[in-house]
């Protein structure tokens, strides 16, 4: 049964005296406002949904059409159900909205002319299925781009793996190693150590909670000296996870891509700065005997002197690096050894990058050496405290409230 | 290798390098700081460059180079230098042979 078979239900109740056609109007509106009424036969429409008309308020549109379907019990067509489409075209929403509001006028409207209100259904009929098919189309448009998305895509990710093979010597200009070079070896590797790293943090902050209490405590020493041995394998551990991530993307580990933005600007081949740790625990682990004095005074200078001569290395992979791009004449069509060289000087970026965090262990474990048990527990809270402090300095900046540009 | 041993041996602080390796660059600086100018042998500047480094390695060096000996004995690369250096180590055991320059 199509529009045609309904518009005929309109007409029969017409004809009965004792129908209630204001009811049925109001139904036939306040549906149509955002949606159309179609009888469930109707297989034009596939998708039956109802969504209450904003401007209807606490009606109460099933109950209604229930009525609706009461009125015409007496009438051929006792199953008329209230599937409705969903049809939230705003041209459709205000043609209703306007129709509706000669319809919704007092009964004294359709009182006099019988013939009027007729032509305002038919025409409210036509505008339903000139709605439902312009959802149609829409649809249909819509399928056709997300198709074309997709081929796109799929397009687009072939490039991508035809670039990644070519890549090789002849990198062209701007291209950076991270937006087409990343293998997915590299990709899952730093993707793990990220991973890992949160897990790291959350340890961290575990071990340093519970050094709290038991410094506060009054622990043994030999339980103490346990909790310190495992904040200080933690360290360690994370500088065997660097180490890994290293070797995937030794450039990644460089810029300390992992860390808040305030600490990435202290950093210092990839971690914290040595001589910066013993400055920062120093003060903070009073009173020290006079032979400790003497050891941490020797470690602060020798802890210098490695990291300056590592410094001073890295400046001059930097600059062997940049001679040797520079080198030859500009505009040439290969640069092969050049390169080559290149290449070969960051292979050796690793070695700086794993003997930055050895220096680092050997900084923190000689302090350990150095100090009591009391005292290395302090220490590693203080280190630890000093480094949440960073990221939430980091933070803060972050959000910052900034004027209006 | 008796060429690798016989230059370990000839003075207190010997370092076998490369002079493009930074790694060996960055011992020859630690060495600096600290006063004292070891016997440097570049491998790539010799004959029998890659016979050394595979000495080298077989004495259980990760990497051929830097490589030092301390009174003809291999005390390591850059891992063990630093870590001697920290732990105060390194300047006694450098101490007999001090004030041998070349």
């Amino acid at each position: 049964m199509g529009l045609r078979a309904a518009g005929n239900l309109f007409q029969l109740p017409f004809k009965q005296k004792d129908f209630k056609l204001p009811n049925a109007y109001n139904i036939n509106l306040t549906c149509t406002k955002a949606t159309s009424i179609i009888s469930s036969r109707s297989m034009d429409f596939p998708s039956a949904q109802f969504v209450p008309s904003r401007t209807m308020g606490n009606y109460e549109p099933i109950h209604q059409i229930g009525m609706w379907g009461e009125n015409f019990k007496s009438i051929d067509n006792p199953d008329i159900s209230a599937s409705v489409i969903v049809d939230v075209a705003n041209k459709l929403e205000n043609e209703s909205e306007t129709t509706s509001h000669e319809m919704l006028a007092p009964s004294s409207k359709h009182d006099q002319e019988a013939s009027k209100p007729f032509d305002k259904i038919q025409r409210r009929l036509a505008q339903n299925r000139e709605a439902a098919r312009k959802s149609r189309l829409r649809k249909k448009a819509y399928v056709q781009q997300l198709e074309n998305s997709r081929l796109k895509l799929i397009q687009l990710e072939q490039e991508l793996e035809r670039a990644r093979q070519q890549q090789g010597l002849y990198v062209g200009g701007g291209l950076e190693a991270g937006h087409l070079g990343i293998s997915s070896a590299v990709n899952s590797g730093i993707a793990a150590f990220e991973m890992e790293y949160e897990r790291w943090m959350e340890e961290q902050n575990k071990h340093m909670c519970e050094l709290r209490s038991a410094l506060h405590a009054q622990i043994s020493d030999i339980e103490l000296h346990i909790l310190v041995e495992t904040g200080m394998s933690h360290y360690f551990e994370l500088f065997r996870l660097k180490s890994n991530v290293a070797n995937a993307d030794v450039f990644y580990v460089m810029s300390g891509t992992w860390k808040t933005s305030v600490e990435r600007f202290f950093s210092w081949i990839g971690g914290f700065r040595p001589s910066e740790l013993l400055k920062v625990l120093v003060p903070k682990i009073d009173p020290l005997t006079d032979q400790q004095i003497l050891e941490v005074c020797n470690l602060k200078q020798s802890c210098q002197q490695a990291e300056d001569a590592l410094s001073q290395g890295m400046e001059k992979l930097q600059e062997t690096v940049s001679a040797s791009l520079a080198s030859g004449q500009m505009g040439q069509v290969t640069y092969i050894p050049q390169v080559s060289m290149a290449m070969e000087k960051f292979e050796a970026l690793v070695r700086f990058v794993n003997q930055a965090d050895h220096l680092r262990q050997e900084t923190l474990q000689q302090m350990s050496y150095i100090l009591t048990t009391r005292q290395s527990a302090r220490a590693l809270l203080v280190l630890g405290e000093y480094i949440q402090r960073l990221q939430a300095l980091s933070t803060l900046w972050t959000n910052r409230p900034r004027e209006p540009a | 290798m008796d060429k690798v041993m016989r230059l370990a041996s000839e003075n207190g602080l010997v370092l076998f390098s490369k002079s493009s390796c930074c790694l060996c660059y960055t011992i020859k600086i630690l060495f600096q700081e600290i006063g004292v100018i070891p016997t440097v042998h570049e491998l790539d500047q010799d004959p029998e460059g890659r016979e050394m480094e595979r000495a080298l390695m077989r004495m259980g060096c990760s990497a051929p180079v830097p490589a030092v000996f301390i009174g003809g004995k291999l005390v390591g690369s850059t891992n063990e230098i630093m870590s001697l250096h920290l732990s105060g180590g390194l300047i006694p055991l450098l101490r007999p042979y001090h004030s041998m320059a070349n």
